[in-house]
This record gives C-alpha cells, structure tokens and sequence, in this order.
C-alpha cells in the first residue's frame, strides 16, 4: 500500500510539474496525434469484434446459434436484406454499444473456462441465456428490432388482416408491449418455454382484472413428450 | 462326308448364334418397350439432367375458414406460419390456439378430441400425442392439382339423417 501510494505521488510530482526539456509543440501536438492514433486504433478494433465473422470465430456461437439463424428469415428472405449478429444483439449507439462490449468480457471468460462448451450445456443454459436477452429487449423497448422495423414506416394494409389487427391492438394501442413480447424465436430456436406466458397475454399482475387464468402455465402435453424423450417412461 | 459334316457343323453354330441374337434382341426390345408403357414414379424428365424446379406455389393467407370437405377432416390453416415453432420446447400454435387463450387472440379453440389420451382418458389440456399439429393440419396453396379431382361430397352419396 505504502509502495503504491509512494509510487503514484511520484507520478503525480512528475505530471504536475512543467516539462523541461520537450517543447509545447512537440507535447500538444504529438499528444494530439497520439490520441488520434489510440482513437482510430480503438474503434477499429471495436468494430472489428462487432462483425459476424467475429462473433462465430467462436464455436459455440457458430455450432449454436448461428447455425439455427442460418434457416430463419433474418438469414434469406426474398429481399436480400439479411441481419448479421450486432445488428440485434449489440446496440448501435456508442455509449450503449461500449457498455455492452465490457459485459460481453464476460462471455470471453466464459469461452476461456468452457461454460457452454458443448451442446448438452449449451442447451441446458439456453432458457437463462435467452432470458437475459428477452430482458435486455424488453428493457430497451426492442430498440435493436426497431433500428429496420419502425411502426411508423409500417403498413398495415399491405400486412394479413389478423397481424394487421394484432399489431394495431397490442402495439399501437397499448402501452407496455413490445416486439419481443409476441416474437420470441424469430432467428434462434426456442429454450424450454414452459413457465413462459405467451408475449401477448398481459403481465401477471394485471391478469386477475381482466379474468385471465394465471395458473395457465402448466404444459402437459409438453411435459409428457420431454419425460418420454428422456427416459422412455410414460404416465397415464 | 468329311466336309459335309464339317458345313453341317458349320451351319449348327451360326444358327445358334442366331437364335442366341434373337432372343437377346427379343429381350431388349421387351425391356424397351415395357419402359415406354410404365411410366417413371419420377415424370417424364431425363433422369440424368438437370431439371428446372416448378415456382413454389403461395400458401393461402387469407384467415378466412373453410368448409371441411368429409367431417373427418383437420380444418386447414388460413394463415402463415412460416418459422412456427413447434418442439420439444416450443409450440407456437397453441399460444393462441389453447383454450385458455382464445378469446384473448380470438383465435379457434383446439378441439376438446384432441385432450383425449392414448388409452382414451381425458386430460385437462392438449394430449401428447397431439402436440405435433402439422402432422394434421396444413396450410393451402394456390397450386393447380396435378391430377383432376373427382371427389364427391358424402351428402350427395348417404341419405341426410333429418328433412
């Protein structure tokens, strides 16, 4: 402690005392040029870890996650726009695109002790994983959908009468509701979804008012098939 | 007598030969032949070259409900459901086509038929086995059938229980 205290008032002496021998030429404008450089430097390297080719440099995002996008419409559809991974699970903005990058140090971590090393574990953290992006979607009213899909550029004539008539009920109309809410697994495969309401059923709190059963959630049939497909066993 | 045996030998092997010729061609000819009156499972089309694939036909997305054309049959799906999920984990149908939905979404409720278990014993909720809805119920397409539809309707075949 004595040490570092030592150390950084040696600094500070330093710092805070004028320069002797280096011109203030030299100190402001290589201090700016420096900065430049760290700068440029900086955001490339920012950018180039929020690239496609980037995230599946990874196998579990390739194995996983990229491989079931491959077969959704964010990957081929007849326009030819196609959504790479940072165009919905990195914001754009700078700050909040930073913020996301330092979580994210924790996803190296979890690469370098091989938390999601294989599919078995994968599949088993899949509900938390998905969860934490559901939340993160929720939480910022599905900003990264709405960066293509505004409602305002929307045309609900040119949709079917029921999405049509879905979107105008629950996301023009009412507050609280977002993309995420109704499309759930639009470019990955599903977690587990037993104990997930679907998007358009109003939150828990509210649903004894307008007469919702909230104990809708048990899932038998569900429940039976995945009993079966892991242990062969069946119940009556 | 030497050499009449000899052409009489001579004559014996050309006219197995041909009669083996004949009866290869004959074959051939058959193998041919049935070919032509027994058409390939695989149409018309050259087997070894590449063959143009017909445009995909648009599903019909209307929302509209049709009749059933027997009573048997699953009532068809009038709407897309591109990228439904239905899994292990997942079934999307019923996030609006469950009972306990229905109203919310407006959407048909799933048959009560379809709580029956195997050994016929009712549940509370959809059965297992008929968690696969797709396995019955299917989307239409403005395809133009391959084959002309002579199907008549039962009401027109059985007499019509009251007048």
């Amino acid at each position: 402690m004595q040490r570092i205290k030592a150390l950084l008032l040696r600094f500070w002496g330093i710092a805070s005392r004028p320069s002797a021998y280096l011109s203030v030429g030299f100190l402001t404008l290589g201090g700016f040029l420096g900065g430049v450089m760290f700068w440029g430097a900086f955001n490339t390297a920012l950018e180039a870890t929020n690239t496609e080719t980037f995230c599946i440099t990874c196998h579990e995002m390739k194995a996983n996650v990229f491989e079931e996008m491959t077969r959704t419409v964010h990957y081929t559809n007849r326009s030819g726009v196609r959504a790479s991974c940072p165009d919905c699970h990195v914001p754009h903005e700078w700050t909040n695109k930073l913020a996301r990058k330092i979580q994210a140090s924790k996803e190296v971590w979890g690469h370098i002790f091989g938390t999601i090393d294989t599919r078995r574990k994968f599949l088993d953290e899949r509900l938390r994983l998905a969860q934490h992006e559901w939340a993160r979607l929720k939480a910022n009213d599905s900003l990264e959908c709405r960066n293509c899909h505004s409602e305002v550029a929307m045309d609900f004539t040119r949709q079917t009468q029921r999405a049509a008539d879905i979107h105008t009920r629950y996301l023009i109309q009412k507050d609280g509701y977002t993309c995420i809410d109704c499309h759930k697994g639009i470019a990955h495969e599903l977690p587990d979804m037993r104990g997930v309401d679907p998007g358009w059923l109003p939150p828990a709190e509210v649903r004894d008012e307008l007469g919702i059963p909230s104990s809708a959630h048990f899932d038998p049939e569900a429940d039976a098939l995945r009993r079966y497909a892991q242990d062969g066993t069946q119940e009556n | 007598m030497r050499s009449q045996n000899r052409t009489r030998v001579a004559l014996f092997r050309w006219s197995s030969l041909g009669i083996v010729v004949l009866a290869t061609g004959a074959v051939a000819f058959a193998a041919a032949y049935a070919q032509e009156i027994v058409p390939r499972l695989t149409g018309a089309a050259h087997p070894m070259r590449d063959v143009a694939a017909p445009a995909l036909p648009s599903p019909v997305v209307d929302d509209q409900r049709r009749m059933r054309n027997y009573p048997e049959q699953p009532p068809i799906i009038p709407h897309s459901i591109d990228g439904y999920q239905i899994s292990l984990n997942a079934n999307r149908c019923l996030e609006c086509h469950r009972r306990q939905y229905t109203d919310h979404v407006r959407a048909p409720m799933i048959s009560i038929t379809h709580f029956q278990d195997r050994d016929g014993q009712m549940l509370a909720d959809v059965a297992p086995r008929r968690h696969n809805c797709t396995a019955c119920h299917v989307q239409q397409t403005d395809a133009k059938p391959l084959v002309e539809n002579d199907f008549r309707d039962m009401l027109n075949l059985l007499p019509v229980g009251e007048k």
